[in-house]
């Protein structure tokens, strides 16, 4: 027997879109956890931006006379063995880490995101090639790739966002090659085809808007991958140099005065993992906000 | 006399992140020993989460808040969820079919191993056993050649053979009640025939009653005794079979049964019922429907959530202050 | 089937030879003549007979263009020479084998620890979720993301190594030697490796138990009437292991990774420190040959992962 023609209506399509963002703010606020994170972030932020007028010395600033001192109130964690606060040189990190982690997510966002496109609405021969070659690219453990480049490149910052970048393409290629393809099999794409639309178009007014959703929660997580892996090409001392300060290069710096002075590599590593935990709270957050299916379940 | 089950003032509550979602508002029902009824309503009115709280498989953020189940004499809401009691009623007893037949068969499970385990679970049967009688019960339902098919995983069968393997473990330890939540709806038309009339087949051969939750008032006017309407939340117009279709008397009902296909309309337009159902998180003081109503008059605005009361016909009664039978020239247009 | 492993393995050779054509041509970009500067670290180059240097130059067949140098290395490769290195003066074949079992052992061990836990906290938290179980399991696995692996390191070796003094806190002993010493210098090492490893597959494990036992199919398993641990263990464990199992090939990824770090602070003599040690020295041949297994190592595994799919997951057919 037919189906009854009753007005069938889900209650997401009853609510006004209005309340979507509210209801996005509400889901994704409601756990204080979050807000935890959200202060670590907005704190990284503020020093990244006012970190010289905030760090009492500069970050190479050596004073001999206070070598290795002890946290006082002259330095709030103490120096390191050329007398440098440490304190101020965790103010300066931030800067660092975070210039690093945006840079080298934004760069490689855009890059995958225009291959992982490309390669999803072409497809053929195209996509094998780039798929492919991005599967080789994924063959190498992000931080030996990161390494190999920074081997070649050289230290420094701009180095290490090239490095790290090309280390993070794929991942966003996969992604958007894979939301291209499924969104590109919708109906309304293929409407749009009929009506001659060019693929341009498409892609940019069609499956670009859909595909940004996991962009924003990728984006997020991952710039804790990359914090991650850019204090450890700096422990491994093929990172950010001097006079840059980084976290990574601080905690291997203090690794000789381990018995003695701890604070001088605990304390950056502490740094690393707040910014990093805070990172992927937000962006798991962010992806359980987005997606309805998931609601409720952190 | 006493009912085989009966449903009283049952509240089940979501705790959403939109607020309190009032799914099961008050809802009471009975169905006796070998009986056929249908719960209607459009989805989202709560006519699952009525089954799902029958059964107590009502999952985070839901929770029932208030009523009582008597099965067989007892209020099976009393026992815990998860405790002994409750499980031997859930599948051994009372049995639950669900919506989706594609999704509801674990896909990574052999037939032989979904059906066996409620078989050794219930009947207290060994493997060997198990397997025969799950073999029997496919041939029954009728799936070709069951013995080369049982070691069979799910996806190899089609939707209506699925719900057809569901019908077989729905039944397969003899429970007095089988539940159908929208049995036939992901099915194309001559599926969905071939099973109702096969689900009725078995649950008279099994001498279970069957309650039908549908969306389509023309699944149950064929095999229900009895018909409750559902809408947000609430039960609005009960009765027999005959009456609820010869003599509807809630709008809703009215609107239900004019968008339905009927041999005695042949010919008329379907008329859809206007608007949409209403958010169930929000719910006005007053009668749930009056946004869509076609008899609204000035008294359901100002009133309360009106009562069900009784009208003429067996067991009819309905949730209206509008007498609609003198209202105009009733019924079906 | 066999079709498809086939095919699978001719892509996987396809990906492995893009990887040979990326560890050699970045690799070549590298920066300064290698050859120079490990003869500058040992003896006055200017000194030298300039047919010496020459000599050199050929032995490692520098002075053939690129492209040759490409073609004899994969070659070379084919018949399993992995060319000499420059600062060993010693085939890089036999390097890789004395170093390649020390990265396995550490590496593997640090896997295998960290599946079970991972799986178990994962699944425990699912079950009890919004409890104070899934909270304290929650924060924790996020931490274990998060905890740089160097950092972690130290406050072991300052924990239990300088302050306790239970733990050696430097080098690697084989457990054919000595398997008590060997189980030793381990511990520190595995747990700095599989932390991450258990956070991680905690989390994923948790998310796929809350999707799975959300499915229709466990609410009919609950339907029959089947106690909790019969709903878990058939219905829910099996489905929910699916994506983990897709990422063990990844976690391959994560082991050699967390190598590099670890074997450089703990002075294991695996192939992280061998990595990191010919970047500084610029030693190319070691860098591609090394670069180049682990690589190989990881896709083969994926590639293992994918074909052995079928047996969790009825569903996966090989067409």
């Amino acid at each position: 027997m037919p189906e009854a023609k009753v007005i069938v209506a889900k209650e997401a399509d009853v609510e006004p879109r209005i309340n979507e963002w509210k209801r996005f703010c509400r889901v994704f606020l409601a756990r204080k956890i979050i807000w935890l994170a959200l202060f670590v972030i907005a704190l990284l932020l503020f020093t990244a931006v006012f970190g010289p007028w905030l760090a009492p010395y500069k970050p190479n600033e050596q004073n001999l006379a206070d070598s290795m001192a002890p946290p006082s109130r002259k330095h709030l964690l103490g120096t390191d063995r050329l007398g440098i606060d440490t304190f101020s040189r965790l103010i300066y990190g931030a800067r660092t880490a975070l210039i690093v982690g945006v840079a080298t997510s934004f760069t490689s966002a855009i890059v995958g995101t225009l291959l992982g496109m490309v390669a999803g609405f072409m497809g053929g021969v195209v996509n094998t090639v780039i798929m492919r070659f991005m599967d080789a690219l994924m063959g190498f453990p992000m931080i030996v790739l990161a390494l190999l480049l920074a081997g070649v490149l050289g230290s420094g910052m701009l180095n290490i966002i090239i490095a790290l970048t090309v280390a993070n393409v794929p991942g966003y290629t996969r992604l958007m090659c894979g939301m291209t393809l499924s969104v590109k099999e919708n109906d309304y794409i293929m409407a749009q085809r009929s009506i001659g639309s060019s693929s341009f178009r498409i892609l940019a007014k069609h499956i670009f808007p859909n595909t940004l959703q996991p962009m924003v929660v990728m984006l997020t997580t991952s710039l804790g991958g990359i914090i991650l892996a850019e204090a450890s090409l700096s422990f491994l001392g093929i990172g950010i140099v001097p006079p840059d300060v980084a976290w990574g290069s601080m905690v291997a710096d203090g690794y000789k005065y381990l018995q003695t002075n701890p604070i001088l590599s605990f304390a950056p590593g502490i740094c690393i993992m707040l910014v990093v935990f805070s990172f992927n709270i937000i962006g798991d957050g962010l992806r359980d906000a987005l997606d309805p299916r998931l609601r409720g379940t952190l | 006399m006493e009912r085989l089950l009966e449903v009283k003032d049952l509240k089940t509550y979501f705790n959403t992140d939109d607020g309190l979602l009032k799914a099961v508002d008050g809802v009471s029902f009975y169905v006796d020993e070998q009986e056929i009824i249908g719960v209607v309503g459009e989805s989202g009115c709560g006519k699952t989460v009525t089954q799902l709280s029958v059964m107590q498989l009502i999952a985070r953020p839901g929770k029932i808040v208030g009523g009582e189940v008597i099965f067989e004499g007892r209020d099976i809401l009393k026992y815990k969820p998860h405790g002994e009691e409750m499980r031997a009623i859930r599948g051994g007893k009372i049995a639950m079919i669900f919506q989706e037949p594609m999704t509801s068969l674990n896909p990574v499970l052999t037939l032989n191993q979904q059906l066996s385990e409620s078989l050794m679970l219930h009947l207290k049967m060994n493997k060997e056993d198990a397997r025969k009688r799950a073999i029997e019960l496919l041939r029954l339902v009728g799936i070709p050649s069951p013995e080369a098919r049982i070691d069979d995983y799910p996806h190899q069968f089609s939707g209506g053979m699925r719900q057809r393997v569901m019908i077989a473990m729905g039944l397969s330890c003899n429970p007095k009640i089988l539940i159908a939540d929208e049995p036939t709806t992901a099915l194309d038309v001559t599926t969905q025939a071939q099973l109702l009339e096969l689900m009725t087949e078995m649950v008279e051969r099994f001498r279970s009653s069957l309650i039908i939750v549908t969306h389509n008032l023309g699944v149950v006017a064929r095999y229900a005794k009895r018909i409750y309407i559902m809408y947000a939340g609430k039960i609005v117009e009960e009765g027999t079979c005959k009456e609820i279709f010869k003599h509807p008397r809630h709008p809703y009902t009215i609107g239900l049964l004019n968008s339905v296909p009927r041999l005695d309309t042949v010919g008329k337009r379907l008329v859809p019922i206007e608007g949409l159902p209403p958010n169930l998180t929000n719910m006005p003081d007053y009668c749930a429907f009056l946004p869509r109503c076609p008899y609204k008059t000035e008294k359901c605005r100002t009133s309360p959530m009106p009562d069900l009361r009784d009208v003429p016909g067996e067991g009819h009664r309905v949730r209206c202050y509008v007498d609609i039978a003198e209202v105009d020239n009733v019924t079906v247009k | 089937m066999l079709s498809y492993i086939v095919r699978r393995l001719l892509w996987g050779l396809v990906i492995i030879w893009l990887v040979t054509l990326i560890v050699f041509f970045v690799i070549r970009l590298l920066p300064g003549d290698p050859l120079l500067i490990y003869l500058a670290q040992n003896q006055d180059i200017n000194s030298m007979p300039r047919e010496q240097i020459d000599a050199l130059y050929r032995e490692y067949g520098l002075d053939k263009p690129i492209l040759v140098q490409y073609a004899n290395w994969v070659f070379n490769l084919l018949r399993g020479d992995l060319g000499l290195s420059i600062t060993y003066r010693q085939n890089v074949g036999k390097l890789m084998l004395e170093r390649l079992p020390v990265t396995l052992h550490v590496g593997m061990t640090g896997f295998i620890v960290s599946l079970v836990p991972g799986v178990l906290v994962g699944l425990i938290a699912a079950m009890r979720r919004a409890s104070w179980i899934d909270n304290v399991v929650t924060i924790i696995s996020y931490t274990g993301i998060a905890i740089p692996v160097f950092w972690l390191a130290y406050i072991l070796i300052y924990v239990f190594g300088l302050r306790l003094k239970w733990l050696p806190i430097a080098g690697y002993v084989s457990p054919f030697e000595d398997f008590w010493l060997s189980t030793k210098h381990l511990i520190m090492p595995v747990i700095c490796i599989s932390l991450p490893g258990i956070a991680a597959t905690a989390r994923q494990m948790r998310s796929s138990v809350l999707e799975i036992a959300s499915q229709d199919y466990v609410r009919t398993a609950w339907s029959k009437g089947l106690a909790e641990k019969a709903v878990v263990c058939r219905h829910i464990l099996k489905n929910s292991l699916i994506p983990i199992i897709t990422l063990l090939g990844m976690r391959i990824g994560f082991i050699f990774g967390g190598s590099v770090i670890v074997e450089n602070i703990f002075a294991i003599p695996g192939m992280g420190r061998l990595l990191v040690g010919s970047i500084f020295a610029q030693d190319y041949v070691v860098i591609q040959a090394n670069a180049l297994i682990m690589a190989v190592i990881i896709i083969l595994s994926n590639l293992l992962v994918d074909i052995s799919y079928g047996w969790f997951d009825p569903r996966i057919r090989y067409d």
